[in-house]
């Protein structure tokens, strides 16, 4: 009995040793990344308690470590800005993408606290092999009813585990398609430094925000 | 309209679509901005009912929800979701079934009985537990499954965010909550009164999120509205118009976007 058990644990161990390997040396599936990273976030929220209190130090440190070098968030930003994105200069582009991030990764630092205790699943996947873009749609589930998370991810062979995303949907809605219109008003009123000015504001005035509820 | 008016009977009905009718007559007179999003022709009108419903909730909704949510211990909180939840499994169920949707008519149906009686009348949610699926739909949706589009963007006053469609599928939907059919006026204003507080409570941190993620509330709430709606009618598979826009270093040529001058 004892010795079954013990081998099971060895091949565990073993399987998943090999698979942490293989998946850094092959193209994974979209479906099996975003299982694997869901699983993997999930895990290291539950174990940090510095990530559940919402300290937004260790939440960019993970997030840099962890989520960035699957996503293509300069994509991510281009279609958020538009049109106005092609007659944004380099320094300008750079400028967005840090300030877009920054205010995303504020505002969902608020919503660590409630992410304990999840479990999620994979949906099947909707894709033919040689799709070079695909929807993963995944369940979160916690107390309630389940929550819709799904993202569209782009083939890049050979880059990272061979997939990127560049939009999430949580309940039915799209992270980008949310920022379009927006931009698209700060820039019509402003100009692209107009819009970068006022996603600075807003990061600075959350950031002060956060910093007195946290004392409060 | 005229036959719908006949046989969803009652006065709340009758006087709803009243209201409407002269809301519409309203609308029409309102003037469209010259930027105006081609789902939203009405912002001017929609923008000012939204500054009217975020001064109301500022100055009374929003204080009383916070009241509510840190007087009443969470469990209880919950006990009061699920039982209008419950209630609700019963217009999902008709709707389910007016859009053939068979497993989760059923589903519903199930839901409804398995918590009325066993979760001490739905406010214990043992249906969840037993892994029987909430498929949650509303007439508007039903209206959407046959073809009905949502129409323009509609702010409706207090109710807040909504469609021409899902407007006019409000009176049923009202008729279909089975709390209208409580026959005393008090208890039944009450329990409208309990449901919404607690909705809204709900949505406390959601709006203090809010605040600091959009840049403009009013577009923000619109767009991700707009979206979810979508998104119900089709049951989380909405038909996927892929990404409009990528301008990418790789990809510079947009043929679809007209500069805009800048």
């Amino acid at each position: 009995m004892n010795r079954r058990f013990l081998n099971q644990w060895l091949w565990a161990v073993t399987a998943s040793l090999f698979m942490s390997v293989s998946g850094h040396a092959a193209d994974e599936a979209p479906d099996a990344l975003i299982g694997r990273l869901t699983r993997e976030s999930l895990d290291i929220i539950q174990a940090d308690k510095a990530l559940q209190a919402g300290d937004v130090s260790r939440i960019i440190e993970v997030v840099d470590e962890k989520i960035m070098p699957h996503l293509n968030f300069q994509r991510m930003t281009a279609s958020a800005v538009g049109p106005g994105w092609r007659q944004a200069t380099p320094e300008q582009r750079k400028r967005l993408e840090a300030e877009f991030k920054t205010l995303l990764v504020r505002t969902y630092a608020g919503a660590m606290s409630q992410a304990k205790n999840l479990s999620f699943s994979v949906k099947p996947l909707r894709a033919a092999p040689d799709d070079k873009e695909v929807i993963v749609r995944t369940l979160i589930i916690g107390r309630g009813d389940p929550v819709q998370l799904d993202y569209r991810l782009e083939k890049t062979p050979g880059v990272g585990a061979g997939w990127k995303v560049y939009n999430l949907n949580v309940l039915g809605v799209w992270l980008v398609e949310t920022y379009r219109s927006q931009f698209a008003q700060e820039i019509n009123a402003k100009g692209i430094d107009g819009l970068i000015a006022t996603l600075t504001e807003r990061n600075k005035a959350n950031a002060t925000a956060n910093a007195k509820s946290a004392k409060g | 309209m005229e036959s719908f008016c006949n046989q969803a009977s009652g006065k709340m009905t009758r006087r709803l679509w009243a209201g409407l009718a002269l809301f519409v007559l309203m609308l029409s007179g309102c003037a469209t901005g010259p930027n105006a999003n081609p789902r939203d022709p009405l912002e001017p009108f929609n923008r000012g009912m939204y500054q009217f419903n975020d001064a109301v909730d500022r100055a009374v909704v929003k204080p009383v929800a916070t009241v509510y949510r840190d007087v009443l211990p969470s469990p209880v909180r919950t006990g009061v979701t699920n039982f209008f939840a419950n209630l609700q499994d019963v217009w999902s169920f008709v709707n389910n079934s007016l859009q053939l949707k068979g497993e989760a008519a059923g589903n519903s149906l199930v839901r409804f009985g398995v918590n009325t009686v066993f979760g001490l009348g739905g406010v214990l949610d043992i249906a969840s537990e037993m892994q029987i699926e909430r498929h949650t739909e509303d007439f508007g949706q039903t209206l959407g499954y046959w073809g009905v589009g949502a129409g323009p963007y509609l702010v409706l006053p207090l109710l807040g965010p909504s469609t021409v469609r899902d407007t006019a599928a409000l009176p049923l939907d009202v008729q279909g909550n089975l709390v209208s059919g409580v026959n005393d006026v008090p208890a039944r204003n009450s329990l409208t009164v309990l449901n919404l507080l607690n909705q809204r409570a709900r949505l406390l941190d959601a709006s203090k999120m809010l605040e600091q993620v959009a840049l403009d509330s009013y577009t923000f709430t619109r767009d991700a509205f707009l979206q979810s709606r979508l998104n119900a009618v089709y049951d989380g598979y909405p038909p996927d118009d892929g990404e409009p826009f990528e301008p990418t270093e790789e990809n510079p040529v947009e043929p679809t976007f007209e500069s805009n001058g800048l």
